[in-house]
């Protein structure tokens, strides 16, 4: 820890309160369905993990956020679905032993790619492994051909539009808009009470503080620098003789791969997976929380996303219609006054009047001033 | 699966297949030439284009409405004057959203993206608090009902064709104003190079002012005359916005042609693969193979060649 391979001072106090607040105060101060609802924001704390390598550091802005959380989060559903849909606890329906919608939609036997997600093992692998290879795809395709920027992000909003319709339209197999319900154990183990909702929360707690690790990692090696470099002068970093698609698809495959397992805990933590967190909208929203957090900041997209959910959840249950003026000139604001969101703002005005306090009894603080100027602000 | 129909059937339902699709052809073209013109002239990612859409159609509504209470002998041409309101209107909001927001991020693309986002949402909500939740539908006048009986079985709705001569009508004067007027090689010297077109004495300024406000205008007509072929809700501009970026990323942006041409095989293909399985997977087909194809084809159908 210091070897300063991972962070410097002042990450490593971020941190600490981080993981405080997470594993001591909320569980303390929330009850267990307040509870439930910070695990449900934190899933998608995981895209914007993503989002900040990705968009942040790499510059490639991926709407398409959502198909990875959606794919993740079906391969979790799907095992889970399977479990709860045994042959005792189906004997009423025509099939026993198939998922219910299935029955509903005359499907009379196991369709063959649902067939090795009765194997946790298999199903933890494709959490990763589908989005990832998905990824991989998409990101060859594009950035072997220098496709980047506004292309890009509209294409991966295609993508997204695509899989919703698929998954609406393919009631049978996917269980169309109503999305994957009822599902009940893991493993013999059942989900559904507040013990278990407990343990789930500290579970998912603990993947994405592994993620805030592989995240720092990425930022702080030599690959988060180049990934800064290309996203201020990307030719300059070709000619310096840098694959720069490969990086590209790797930031791009790395969000993926995140966004993944935040749909995965998304599943088990809330209990369903529904089209509805695949789409377009769901997808820019994830983009949102990412800006509003700060795109350059790996623990400011933690707080963005719980920020703006709880707004949302206070807001639309109180004023319905403000809600979404709100969000609206959040989205604004966030663009033209905040570009680094608010990791932007506790960098220029919180930070330095810590720092001023520590420097008083202390010479020569190392801290946020340093890193934010290797980071550099996004290209303007 | 012909089984069922004689030869003359099938080509009756391939022609009236073909009609719808020329009917969806419309919609498209007009959105995504507002659209070509913001994207493919400015750079701009304009997401509330949709919204600007919305706009004409609930002003067209609106007029139609009050024509009905105030002006029932001239109801039959209602139409043209909401039309020309549609373009006001959403050309109005259009310059006040490039003079308040947009004009601030030509330099960043990428976040106008986001911005338009949050505009848009605001929008809705505004339509949503305005005109109520629920869709409306505009009363047509008389003339417009009906169908054209072309053979026995062979039949087209009059409003669908009226559509499609409108559509050809805005398509050539876009044209003509982008390609033959003063204002138009103003516009492209802009697009061309921004610092030189100022240097020769181009207001740079006014020019992305109005041609954002061209494009959104163009978008509040495209509104008026999706009012004759569907219902309007807060939220319908949303449906078309990712179809229609695709169609002018398929033509290749900034080229007029290859957005036609590019509205019209998307358009095509979906109404011809309707006619085979259920809507959900015709579109999927056609997205898929668009998606496919600019991944193969990233510049697009019809694209400019360019120096980068």
């Amino acid at each position: 820890m210091t070897d300063n391979r991972f962070f410097n001072r002042s990450e490593l106090i971020g941190i600490l309160a981080l993981a405080v607040f997470l594993v001591v105060v909320l569980p303390l101060t929330l009850d267990v369905f307040r509870l439930n609802l910070v695990a449900k924001y934190l899933t998608y704390a995981f895209v914007a993990l993503g989002l900040v390598i990705c968009w942040g550091y790499g510059g490639i802005l991926s709407l398409g956020q959502g198909v990875f959380f959606g794919l993740g989060g079906y391969c979790m559903a799907m095992f889970l679905k399977l479990e709860a849909s045994s042959v005792e606890n189906t004997k009423i329906q025509s099939t026993p032993g198939i998922p219910d919608f299935m029955d509903w939609n005359q499907i009379t036997a196991l369709p063959f790619f649902w067939k090795p997600f009765h194997s946790l093992t298999f199903t933890i692998a494709a959490i990763v492994l589908v989005p990832g290879i998905f990824a991989l795809i998409i990101g060859t395709a594009m950035f072997k051909r220098r496709v980047g920027g506004t292309y890009f992000a509209i294409i991966t909003q295609a993508v997204a539009a695509i899989l919703t319709i698929l998954i609406v339209g393919q009631q049978g197999y996917t269980g169309g808009i109503n999305g994957m319900t009822d599902l009940r154990t893991l493993k013999g183990w059942d989900i559904r009470p507040d013990h278990a909702k407990i343990v789930l929360y500290f579970f998912e707690v603990g993947c994405l503080f592994v993620c805030i690790m592989v995240a720092q990692f990425v930022r702080h090696s030599k690959l988060g620098r180049i990934l800064v470099a290309m996203r201020e002068k990307e030719d300059r970093v070709r000619f310096s003789g840098y694959s720069v698609a490969n990086f590209k698809i790797f930031a791009f495959c790395i969000a993926a791969v995140f966004a993944a397992i935040g749909g995965a805990m998304f599943a088990l933590n809330v209990g369903f997976m529904s089209p509805s967190f695949v789409g377009i909208v769901p997808s820019i929203e994830m983009v949102i929380y990412t800006a509003v957090g700060g795109r350059l900041s790996i623990l400011g997209a933690v707080y963005g996303t719980l920020l703006v959910n709880f707004a949302k959840t206070s807001l639309s249950e109180t004023f319905p219609e403000l809600w979404l003026f709100g969000l609206g000139g959040l989205f604004i604001a966030v663009v033209l006054a905040f570009p680094n969101g608010l990791a932007g703002i506790w960098g220029d005005y919180v930070q330095p009047r810590i720092d001023r306090l520590i420097s008083s009894r202390k010479p020569k603080p190392e801290g946020w001033t340093d890193s934010s100027v290797a980071d550099g602000a996004p290209a303007e | 699966m012909f089984g069922d129909y004689s030869l003359g059937d099938l080509g009756s339902i391939f022609v009236m297949q073909g009609f719808a699709g020329l009917i969806l052809f419309s919609v498209y073209v007009l959105m995504a030439l507002g659209l070509a013109i913001i994207f493919g002239q400015m750079g701009v990612i304009n997401m509330a284009h949709g919204e600007f859409m919305i706009l004409g159609a609930y002003v067209t509504w609106m007029t139609s409405n009050f024509f009905q209470s105030y002006l029932p002998s001239m109801f039959s041409g209602y139409f043209f004057l909401a039309m020309i309101l549609a373009f006001v209107a959403s050309g109005a909001l259009g310059m006040l959203v490039e003079w308040v927001l947009i004009r601030h991020l030509y330099k960043r693309p990428l976040d106008t993206l986001l911005a338009t986002w949050g505009l848009s949402l605001m929008l809705q909500q505004a339509y949503r608090s305005v005109f109520g939740a629920r869709e409306v539908g505009v009363e047509l006048p008389q003339w417009m009902l009906g169908s054209l009986q072309v053979t026995d079985s062979i039949e087209v709705p009059i409003n669908g064709v009226f559509v499609m001569c409108l559509t050809v009508l805005i398509t050539i004067s876009v044209a003509y104003v982008m390609y033959k007027s003063r204002w138009g090689r103003q516009v492209r010297a802009v697009v061309q190079n921004r610092i030189m077109a100022g240097a020769v004495g181009i207001n740079t300024e006014k020019v992305d002012r109005y041609t954002f406000g061209l494009g959104c205008g163009i978008a509040g007509v495209a509104g008026s005359a999706f009012t004759m072929i569907g219902s309007t809700g807060p939220t319908s501009g949303q449906l078309y916005i990712v179809d229609t970026f695709l169609v002018v990323v398929f033509g290749g942006a900034a080229s007029l042609l290859g957005t036609i041409a590019s509205a019209f095989s998307i358009s095509q293909t979906q109404s011809t693969l309707e006619f085979f399985m259920s809507g959900s997977m015709a579109k999927v087909l056609t997205l898929l193979a668009v998606v496919g194809i600019l991944m193969l084809r990233p510049q697009g159908l019809f694209a400019l060649k360019v120096r980068k």
